[in-house]
């Protein structure tokens, strides 16, 4: 039944996979923490919005937040305890970042809010099924914690999707999926009969790697007699288990660039997923808790634990015996893709499949940069084909075009070409900058064009009123112009229009004559009396003051008219 | 608590580093550098150590104009590359001056001037030699005679004199195999290989041990994945091909067998050692194997119907002013991407 993949890996690494160190005992249930800290975002997006207050006492698996998006998760509590907060807390993220979080003290007592038990999820159509998924706050475990409902509701099969479900935990020291599969491998297949019915796929495909048997062997086990299942065991290479390789090793297609998985009809999904799926739907719990490895040189005690999400990692890796001493680096994920952490105050999120506290032996200083001698290695092992040397000379000299012509955003950062490079050239940071720049640069120009767009629309808006009322004029023009000949009078006709053009050159001459009349009468009070200008001047002002009274006189009875009659 | 070491991803990397490639390109030249002793006498080696000092010595005054740590540059060993390469393509008892000259411009002209290591469009060791071989013919085309021609075997001293004092020996200079064929035109194959004594079975005394000391280094080099098999097999290929089209057997228009253009000259020097240098080639496999076809061809040519009896550093010189356009046109298919998938951009 376990089958080899049909299409080879382009590419990848093999890589001492310090696997063993986890695996050697089984999943451990740590103590509850003193505090839970749980962020309000834990993905990207706007904050979930609260729906308890500081001093609330809630039950275990109470929904805490809602989130404000539509890419957003619900958030849980992991126990029952009193709320505090939300304070800002620094949550995992690379770049030291602090986030909105809750806070809950435990009581102790780990009471269940009512659950709302499916009794048989095969009654409950498509929607309400997602609903219960959405309610659970399911998310992808795997790394980017993409809501699962979404993606179950964006996989459209023709004439029917296929499942995939990701076994293949290809970084060095992560265990959780092997430890999962070879524990609860029932629950996995438990987890295959909700997607049957939600998504009637042709086939579900199981991957894991070859340097896992037991995983294999439990799967293999727990599959029995479902014949719309299939194993299959791959080379463990790295990067094998990223989804849009994991499909081409398995089904010889491409995910085409810039689309989803789900848009060519696959759904595919990590075993940890799965059993959160499993979780939400046939015992009705909310994903507040995940299989997390605790693995490196400065644990005693390296194992896996099923975590309850919010628990500081620092109370984890204590549980482990942490050396703290020894602990060089603290690496959420595993050493290829992973980040390192600031501190261990943060707390696990739904995403953490691993913590590495690492010594300094295990993961020393990195040698010097030194030139790129363009050997070529990096491209060997590119996963999906890129040229990650030239993509570095031009991220370097900060060439958009030329990097978006190389496919710059189709890299996965898994870390191979950096990994090989015998230069020790950061290449993948240098990829993140330059993919970070363009994306600014996308965003500005997109701006700027909608600016202008804004700008030229307004201007055609304004010409267009320009022209509406001209066209206005025109026509009343034209109608006024029509009307004329059937009128008997013709003077009479005009008079109302021709009105307030006379009555306008009136006022206009009245307001002249009286400025000169001042004008002029201000010159007669500085001159002198003998002056001989000042009889010539008098005369004006006489004259003057007559023209104002002619014009006043012919003013008054039109500047009457127009109010006084209609139009 | 300590503080917390932080790094972007990835957290680990490889042991394999520049500067340990560079070194077992050194080991693999060393079977090379013995054999060339044995057959030609001591010019190689002294040369060698010449070129290699001066080489060191002028990547730490460039790297100290450049206002860069020598010593930090100095162990990436890629002088000493470039010094022995150029070393084992010179004729082994070259006049002192002549080394100081190629050695000094390679590394001036041909790498710092670009901005050192990782930048520079051509090969500097063939850069020199190139120098060498348009300034100065004539020393560059006075061979050593090698061992089993009857000459006299030049000594440690004699070798010592004639590089650095000059001091002539009377007919202590041969013509090349490849000399030979070009400059015949009368006789053929059998005669002209029975009235040379620098002439016998496949290339004659000397080369062909050579050739097959720098296969063994370059085949160790593709076994411990230093080098790929792309360019050495497409330059080859590129001489087998030429040489079969224009091979006229033993007559007196033959230009030579395949097998004599593979084991003569610096043919699997070049093949394994300068066609493959990564800078000054093409960076794609594909690539790498069409830049290796063309220098073969191109030597070929040049061996056969230019001035020139050796002509691989002019070949490589020439497919290195080429190699960025096949990087331009030579590209991989990017996974998602390919005229059957509806891509989003």
């Amino acid at each position: 039944m376990i089958q080899a993949p049909p299409h080879p890996l382009s590419g990848g690494i093999e890589l001492a996979t310090h696997k063993a160190l986890s695996t050697r005992t089984p999943i451990a249930t740590p103590p509850l923490p003193d505090t839970f800290v749980i962020p309000l975002n834990p993905q990207a997006g706007a904050p979930a919005e609260p729906q308890v207050q500081a001093g609330d006492r809630v039950l275990k698996g109470q929904q805490l937040a809602r989130p404000r998006g539509p890419r957003g998760a619900p958030v849980h509590a992991p126990t029952s305890g009193t709320v505090r907060g939300p304070v800002v807390r620094p949550v995992p993220h690379w770049s030291h970042q602090q986030a909105p979080c809750l806070l809950l003290e435990p009581d102790g007592l780990d009471r269940w809010c009512a659950r709302p038990a499916v009794t048989d999820y095969r009654r409950l159509d498509k929607d309400a099924l997602m609903d219960v998924i959405r309610e659970a706050g399911v998310v992808g475990l795997g790394g980017a914690g993409f809501p699962t409902d979404i993606k179950l509701a964006a996989t459209r099969g023709d004439p029917a999707p296929l499942v995939i479900i990701n076994g293949a935990e290809c970084e060095p020291y992560i265990t959780a999926d092997d430890m999962l599969m070879r524990e609860r491998a029932e629950h996995l297949v438990a987890g295959f009969a909700v997607l049957r019915h939600l998504l009637q796929p042709e086939k579900i495909m199981v991957a894991v790697e070859d340097d896992k048997p037991q995983a294999l062997a439990a799967m293999e086990a727990a599959c029995a007699g479902q014949t719309d299942v299939q194993i299959f065991s791959l080379p463990a290479r790295y990067p094998s288990g990223d989804a849009g390789i994991l499909i081409r090793t398995l089904t010889g297609r491409e995910v085409p660039s810039g689309t989803r998985a789900a848009e060519l009809g696959i759904f595919c999904c990590n075993t940890g997923t799965l059993a959160a799926l499993h979780q939400a739907v046939i015992l009705g719990r909310p994903l507040i808790s995940r299989i997390t490895t605790l693995s490196g040189q400065a644990l005693a005690r390296p194992g896996n634990v099923e975590a309850l999400i919010g628990t500081p990692v620092e109370h984890l890796l204590h549980f482990a015996g942490l050396r703290e001493s020894d602990m060089h680096c603290l690496i959420q994920g595993g050493p290829l893709m992973g980040h390192s952490l600031h501190s261990a105050e943060v707390p696990l999120l739904k995403t953490t499949n691993c913590l590495i506290a690492g010594t300094r032996a295990e993961f020393p200083d990195p040698d010097p940069t030194q030139a790129c001698i363009r050997c070529g290695l990096c491209a060997d092992v590119c996963p999906v084909n890129l040229l990650p040397q030239q993509l570095y000379w031009h991220a370097r000299a900060m060439n958009h075009s030329q990097l978006q012509a190389h496919n710059l955003s189709d890299c996965i950062e898994c870390g191979a070409c950096a990994w090989v490079c015998p230069s020790t050239i950061a290449l993948v940071q240098y990829y993140r900058a330059a993919k970070d720049a363009i994306q600014q640069q996308q965003a500005k120009s997109a701006k700027a064009a909608q600016a202008r767009q804004r700008f030229e629309q307004r201007q055609l808006r304004l010409q267009a009123a320009e022209e509406e009322k001209k066209a206005r004029r025109r026509l009343a023009a034209r109608l006024r112009q029509q009307a004329q000949p059937p009128q008997t009078a013709p003077q009479q006709a005009t008079a109302p229009a021709s009105l307030p053009d006379e009555q306008r050159e009136l006022k206009i001459q009245l307001s002249r004559t009286r400025v000169q009349l001042k004008k002029a009468t201000r010159t007669l009070e500085n001159l002198s009396q003998d002056s001989p200008d000042a009889a010539r001047i008098r005369q004006q002002v006489q004259s003057l003051q007559q023209d104002m009274d002619q014009l006043q006189a012919r003013q008054t009875p039109a500047s009457v008219q127009p109010s006084g009659s209609p139009p | 608590m300590m503080p917390l070491e932080h790094r972007s991803s990835p957290h680990s990397t490889t042991s394999n580093k520049t500067d340990r490639m560079m070194l077992l390109v050194l080991i693999a030249l060393l079977p090379a550098l013995c054999v060339r002793t044995f057959c030609f006498g001591w010019g190689t080696p002294i040369t060698l150590l010449w070129c290699s000092l001066i080489a060191l010595g002028s990547e730490a005054v460039l790297l100290a104009l450049r206002r860069r740590a020598p010593l930090f540059y100095l162990r990436d060993k890629s002088a000493l590359v470039t010094a022995w390469l150029l070393a084992l393509s010179l004729p082994p008892d070259l006049p002192w001056w002549c080394s100081l000259i190629g050695t000094s411009f390679a590394m001036v002209f041909g790498k710092h001037i670009y901005g050192g290591l990782g930048q520079n469009p051509f090969n500097p060791a063939m850069l020199g030699y190139v120098l060498l071989l348009i300034s100065f013919p004539l020393p560059m085309s006075s061979w050593s005679p090698a061992d089993g021609t009857g000459h006299p075997w030049l000594t440690f001293s004699d070798s010592l004199q004639l590089i650095f004092l000059g001091k002539p020996i009377d007919g202590w200079t041969m013509a090349t195999p490849l000399d030979l064929l070009r400059n015949n035109n009368t006789l053929t194959m059998p005669e002209l290989w029975s009235t040379h004594r620098q002439l016998s079975g496949l290339v004659g005394p000397g080369w062909l041990p050579v050739n097959l000391a720098c296969l063994a280094g370059g085949l160790w080099l593709l076994k411990k994945k230093v080098i790929q098999w792309q360019a050495p097999v497409g330059m080859l290929a590129g001489l087998a091909i030429m040489s079969l089209i224009f091979w006229n057997g033993s007559g007196s228009a033959s230009r030579g067998s395949p097998l004599f253009h593979w084991f003569s000259g610096g043919t699997m020097l070049c093949a394994f050692f300068i066609v493959t240098d990564p800078v000054s080639g093409t960076s794609t496999r594909r690539g790498q194997l069409l830049f290796g076809l063309g220098a073969g061809l191109l030597t070929y040519t040049i061996r056969a119907f230019g001035g020139y009896p050796d002509a691989l550093a002019f070949a490589t010189l020439l497919m290195n002013m080429s190699a960025p356009a096949m990087d331009y046109w030579i590209r991989p298919r990017t996974l998602g991407h390919g005229p059957h998938l509806k891509e989003r951009r």
